[in-house]
């Protein structure tokens, strides 16, 4: 399979590769969010921690892969993109920007869905840690 | 630049380069020596039926068989269509059209030349028994054994297997058949070439080969077809000239002959040399990486298996982001991710490896003009590659503070 140029940038050098801690150490930090989500299709497991502010604003975020190429890279812009944005602003990124930013392919769609829902899994997990109200959780691609 | 220039190959089991003696010999055929072998009236037809011959007697030489029973075919997956589809038709129990034709006896992780023509033959009304491996991947004679019955008509299993190199004992299970009165085939298209054959001696009524995996040309192969103790017929699947005994209809390709001869003429001089090197090199590729790096497992038998290659998984880490890290080594990979599906191989499903270990693994094979200096370079690019990756598992980090993966429930969407 060819990939894009910048899936092989970010496979090379993968942006925010990282945790805040262990699954146990963060789960009682209310600045963090956790999403760890995997790909039925594939059996590929994405997860994304980010550090949010008391303004609501992704001061920070790492993510870990195991996956394909194209999850690498979609998790890896994924962090760059939610980085300095609001939780609000952060849902609204949608899996189609990343498949374009990315070039991706037709069977590399899910990727990027890994990494949509990620966001949202992390985020949703911050809100609720937050008493924030968290928004349904079905959606469509 | 071509691939050669800027990427190891370590693919000998997927294909091989052909040798300069072989291209040597083949040419002349093209321009000069090129009349139909089959043109008896002329000197131009005597000319090319020389070759032919000269090359039956090396490809016979190689198996000890006798010139009369090989068979020139376009390869492997022809051979093996021959062989399996001619016997089980030739010695059906029931005409066409009706159920209960007769037993077949395979494995579920023959290569797909072997399992398709078998599920062929089921729609047709016979009756396969797929035998599934132990986790070592090798059938054995006892397996066999106790899978025949008295309507077994044909045996077809593989003498070393593609993905893994293991070996299946062959010669006892030709044995078995010879006892039980039912006809043996193997696909010996991994094995011939790299260790010693006798049909004879090895109890086999049909062998198939292929000449591109022993450093002969790509569209030609053979087929080993018994006439003696006991003769074995087959009811050929193309009709036409009645060429190759009436098993294999058409002009024969001559320079291809010439090529798969001088292939095996090679083979049987070099390949015990070949094999011993190579397999130090296999042994050091493997012992390195496995020093190097944890959770590495070679799928497989570990002594009962060709001496060239090697199926190794690296656990936690994905198998085509593995393929995309060590770019400059080509090799295969057990997950068949790449060729559009996703699903990891059926021949590591059957020897009971997980899911994660299927796609992570590679099938290195080492060949000819493979040097220690591209071990060493591919031991570097591996180990570097699967480093990098586990920088950046999820799992990899749960399995060292010891968490059971297995029972983690994720969160699908
Ligand atoms: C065990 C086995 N059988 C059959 C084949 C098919 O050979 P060919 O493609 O030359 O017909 C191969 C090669 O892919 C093989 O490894
Ligand atoms: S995440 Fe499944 S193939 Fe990319």
């Amino acid at each position: 399979m060819a990939y894009s140029e910048k899936v092989i940038e970010h496979y090379q050098k993968p942006q925010n590769v990282g945790s805040f801690g262990t699954s146990s150490d963060v789960k009682e930090r209310s600045d963090i969010g956790v999403g760890i989500v995997g790909a039925p299709e594939c059996g590929d497991v994405m997860q994304l921690q980010i550090k949010v502010d008391d303004a609501g604003k992704i001061e920070d975020a790492k993510f870990k892969c195991f996956g394909c190429g194209s999850a690498i890279a979609s998790s890896s812009l994924a962090t760059e993109w939610i980085k300095g944005r609001t939780v609000d602003e952060a849902l609204a990124i949608k899996n189609t920007e990343i498949v374009e930013e990315l070039a991706l392919p037709p069977v590399k769609i899910h990727c990027s869905v890994l990494a949509e829902d990620s966001i949202r899994t992390a985020i949703n997990d911050w809100k609720k840690k937050n008493g924030h109200e968290v928004e349904d959780d079905h959606h469509h691609h | 630049m071509t691939a050669q220039d800027t990427t190891i190959y370590f693919d000998h089991a997927s294909t091989t380069p052909c040798d300069q003696r072989v291209v040597d010999a083949m040419l002349p055929y093209f321009t000069s020596i090129y009349g139909n072998s089959s043109s008896r009236n002329h000197a131009y037809g005597w000319e090319a039926e020389e070759g032919v011959d000269k090359a039956r007697s090396q490809v016979a030489e190689l198996l000890g068989a006798q010139p009369k029973e090989i068979i020139f075919t376009s390869g492997a997956t022809e051979s093996n269509n021959i062989a399996i589809k001619g016997a089980a038709r030739m010695y059906a129990k029931a005409p066409a059209g009706s159920d209960n034709r007769g037993h077949i006896i395979t494995a579920v992780h023959e290569h797909k030349a072997v399992i398709d023509p078998c599920r062929r033959l089921e729609r047709e009304g016979f009756d396969v028994t797929f035998l599934e491996p132990g986790a070592d991947g090798i059938i054995t004679a006892q397996m066999v054994k106790d899978a025949l019955r008295d309507d077994t008509i044909l045996v077809s299993i593989m003498w070393a297997n593609n993905e893994l190199g293991t070996i299946n004992e062959v010669p006892c299970i030709g044995k078995i058949c010879k006892e039980h009165g039912a006809v043996f085939h193997t696909d010996a298209t991994q094995w011939v070439g790299k260790l010693p054959t006798d049909v004879e001696a090895d109890n086999i009524d049909l062998l198939s080969l292929s000449a591109h995996k022993m450093y002969g040309p790509k569209g030609i192969g053979a087929l080993y077809v018994r006439r003696r103790r006991p003769r074995v017929r087959l009811e050929a699947i193309q009709d036409g000239g009645g060429h190759e005994r009436g098993f294999r209809s058409g002009t024969l390709n001559v320079s291809s002959i010439v090529g798969l001869g001088a292939a095996c003429a090679i083979a049987k001089e070099e390949m015990e040399a070949d094999g011993e090197r190579l397999k130090k090199l296999r042994d050091k590729l493997e012992s390195e990486l496995m020093s190097r790096l944890e959770v590495v497992e070679v799928n497989g038998h570990r002594d009962q298996r060709l001496p060239h290659m090697t199926n190794i998984s690296f656990g936690f880490v994905e198998g085509e982001s593995l393929m995309m890290g060590i770019k400059n080594i080509a090799c295969s990979s057990g997950s068949a991710c790449t060729s559009a599906s996703l699903e990891p191989s059926y021949v590591l499903k059957a020897l009971g490896v997980g899911d994660e270990l299927a796609h992570s693994s590679l099938r290195l094979s080492l060949g000819r003009h493979t040097t220690e200096a591209e071990v060493d370079e591919a031991i570097e690019g591996i180990t570097a590659a699967v480093e990098h990756l586990r920088a950046m598992s999820p799992l990899f980090d749960l399995w060292k503070e010891g968490v059971d993966i297995s029972k983690i429930e994720w969160q699908s969407h």
